[in-house]
């Protein structure tokens, strides 16, 4: 890091013993799986400068902006409209759920059968090594699966200022007009958070932001079509999952940055690995960071991932806001239109997931999927089975894999991993 | 050519040596104790093979140990062993020490579809072997008492702890051994006929792993699925044998 930031974390109330053993973790976990990568493009230096700082200069940026009177909401989901937090002039973050923290604290809030994402979520509340969510002056939660609405009740006491969005389970017209009345709850309440009104003008010009946002990620996604892989598949999931903490207009001028130097590395052929390489698609849940784990198993067996069906990758990010729209009520109903499209497990029936799977497959040229499921994550798991069936009747080989944030499966998931790429090669 | 397979299970190592028309030179078996490497060097001594290639859950280990040592999983290794004596087969079962799985192969021999139990012992030699102990049976001897049962005491618990306690309270209430070592043969094939299911069919299953030499274990699985039960000669050898084979495979490349 660049400088010292320990007062900024003191006065964050962060639990600095404990935060200091959690940057050292990551840290090396960072050496070990990014930066030993071979052939990387060169703007993920960029990357490797954020990774480096992503409690540091990310979260001084934040402190200054509260400093300035901007406010700084947390969330954990997709669902949560980032256009909307941005026009009543708030900052949204994604907050920490990628690595076990602080589980036995933990285990008195939540049974020990909960899944990983959820459990980490409270890990980095309970052992204060969360910047991000102590900077939050609000933190919303959502009820997606049973889990995190069930988690949540706990939660909110531990918390300052947790705010409860909820959300449908059906594509009904009433599910979207459940959606669409909660956006403008949470609009009201973003404007209470901030005293600063959304307008028309304030509304498009956000949508404007995160559609610009979308649209690099958008081109990476595609970039990532070539044979060989511009770029891996770790790297790529990086941006995803940088999406979530950074300021939206550096992000984006950054990573189209990068599209640049892909577009340059695939016209000469290069690849982060080479032509040939076994293509593979993960689908499932989502990989927040640092929750590298079955990446890296992916690409240290010897195949490239060229593309995520999860909510850190292409479910999260697909579809633009529609800011053609020439009143408020509009760009509303537009934002509602695309967040109604993601295709979360959580929506009873989900066919949709199922097809941009099959779709995705195609598109990237993948020659197998990985379906990755965090243990006790029901949604995602029990639409693990019709996934691999429904790839399975177009012939697509599918791999499904339960595990956790924990190591001690990593040589039985590379066994499995490592037979999966034998069997597409 | 002298083409070496070594597979490295959790409760032995097996190596067979084959030339390059794939006939076997050599086969030999170990135990793997808690050395494995040592183990693996004394069994490769005087074996003389001029290339190796590495299998089962050591197979990381070895390549860190030795040079110039290719690696294949167990998996793939155990469908080219398969398909060696049965060049017809579709469906694999494969029980070793400390894993299950169930291959599907395509028409051409190679792996279509596979699946695993790997977390814990359930359904796995471990368990058997276990098993035996606590009833006071020799290894060798547990599939045919159970086989001469005339009742099954049925064991719910597929962990091998839990099955353990079950087992002592059976033991306690007096129930019949051989009846309660069906049982736990039932349980280790109601888990491996789910595997089998999710992956084929039907048609013969090639049944391979150190759990296949248990004739109670083989008529279980061939009345469960109503599927004809084919076993290898040596059915241990079999991960060792394949991995030697994908050498043989392997070599007409190497030349050019």
């Amino acid at each position: 890091m660049s400088q010292d930031y320990t007062s900024m974390w003191a006065e964050l109330g962060l639990d600095l013993e404990a935060h200091d053993a959690l940057l050292s973790v990551l840290g090396n976990a960072y050496t070990d799986i990014y930066l030993s990568q071979k052939d990387r493009p060169e703007g993920m230096g960029y990357f490797d400068f954020v990774m480096s700082e992503v409690h540091g200069l990310r979260i001084k940026e934040l402190v200054d902006e509260k400093k300035a009177g901007r406010k700084i909401i947390g969330s954990y989901c997709v669902f949560v409209p980032e256009e909307i937090a941005l026009a009543a002039n708030a900052t949204l973050v994604g907050l920490c759920s990628g690595a076990d923290f602080a589980m036995e604290e933990v285990e008195k809030y939540l049974p020990r059968n909960t899944c990983a994402l959820i459990k980490s979520s409270f890990g980095f509340k309970l052992g204060k090594v969360c910047p991000y969510l102590e900077s939050a002056d609000m933190v919303v939660g959502e009820n997606t699966c049973d889990g995190k609405k069930k988690a949540y009740e706990s939660l909110g006491p531990l918390v300052n200022n947790l705010y409860v969005m909820d959300l449908p389970q059906v594509k009904s017209d009433q599910g979207r007009a459940l959606l669409r009345s909660e956006f403008d709850r949470f609009k009201t309440v973003a404007e209470e958070l901030t005293g600063v009104s959304v307008t028309y003008d304030s509304l498009k010009q956000a949508i404007g932001q995160v559609n610009a946002k979308r649209k690099a990620l958008h081109r990476l996604y595609k970039l990532r079509h070539a044979d060989p892989a511009p770029i891996s598949g770790l790297d790529a999931l990086l941006a995803s999952q940088v999406a979530f903490y950074d300021n939206p207009a550096r992000f984006t001028e950054s990573l189209n940055k990068i599209c640049d130097e892909l577009e340059n590395r695939i016209a000469d052929k290069v690849g982060a690995m080479p032509k040939k390489t076994p293509r593979l698609l993960l689908s499932g849940c989502p990989q927040a960071v640092p929750n590298w784990k079955l990446p890296w198993i992916v690409e240290t067996s010897g195949a490239v991932i060229v593309g995520e069906e999860s909510c850190v990758g292409e479910r999260g990010y697909r579809n633009l806001v529609n800011d053609s729209g020439a009143t408020m009520e509009d760009l509303m109903e537009a934002i509602t239109d695309r967040y109604f499209k993601v295709d979360c497990a959580i929506f009873t029936p989900n066919p949709d997931r199922l097809s941009h799977i099959v779709e995705m497959a195609s598109d990237y040229n993948a020659d197998g999927v990985i379906h990755y499921g965090l243990q006790f994550c029901q949604p995602y798991i029990m639409e693990s089975i019709p996934v691999e069936n429904a790839l399975e009747k177009k012939d697509i080989p599918c791999l499904r894999i339960e595990t956790d944030y924990g190591m001690e499966d990593v040589e039985q998931i590379k066994t499995r991993v490592q037979a999966f790429i034998e069997q597409v090669k | 050519m002298r083409l070496g397979g070594i597979d490295i299970g959790s409760r032995s190592i097996e190596l067979v040596v084959v030339d390059d028309g794939g006939q076997i030179l050599d086969a030999r078996q170990t135990d793997t104790g808690f050395d494995p490497i040592c183990q693996a060097k004394g069994i490769m001594a005087d074996a003389g093979f001029d290339k190796l290639m590495a299998t089962g859950y050591g197979r990381g280990l070895f390549e860190t140990a030795f040079d110039d040592t290719a690696t294949v999983t167990e998996i793939k290794a155990h469908a080219r062993g398969v398909v060696h004596y049965f060049p017809e087969a579709r469906t694999i079962l494969d029980i070793g020490g400390q894993d299950s799985k169930a291959i599907a192969l395509t028409n051409t021999g190679r792996v279509k579809k596979f699946e695993m139990n790997d977390r814990c012992a359930a359904g796995t030699g471990k368990f058997l072997e276990i098993m035996a102990r606590n009833l006071g049976f020799d290894l060798k001897d547990f599939g045919p008492q159970a086989l001469a049962a005339n009742t099954s005491h049925a064991i719910n618990s597929m962990c091998t702890v839990f099955a353990e306690s079950e087992v002592t309270s059976l033991i306690a209430r007096g129930a019949d051994r051989q009846a309660i070592s069906r049982g736990l043969h039932d349980s280790v094939v109601k888990r491996a006929a789910g595997m089998i299911n999710r992956v084929s069919r039907g048609g013969p299953i090639v049944f391979s792993g150190g759990v296949a030499k248990n004739p109670c274990i083989r008529k279980l699985v061939a009345s469960r699925l109503d599927r004809q039960v084919l076993v290898p000669e040596d059915p241990q050898m079999i991960g060792a044998l394949g991995a030697a084979l994908i050498l043989k495979d392997e070599l007409p490349a190497m030349a050019e």
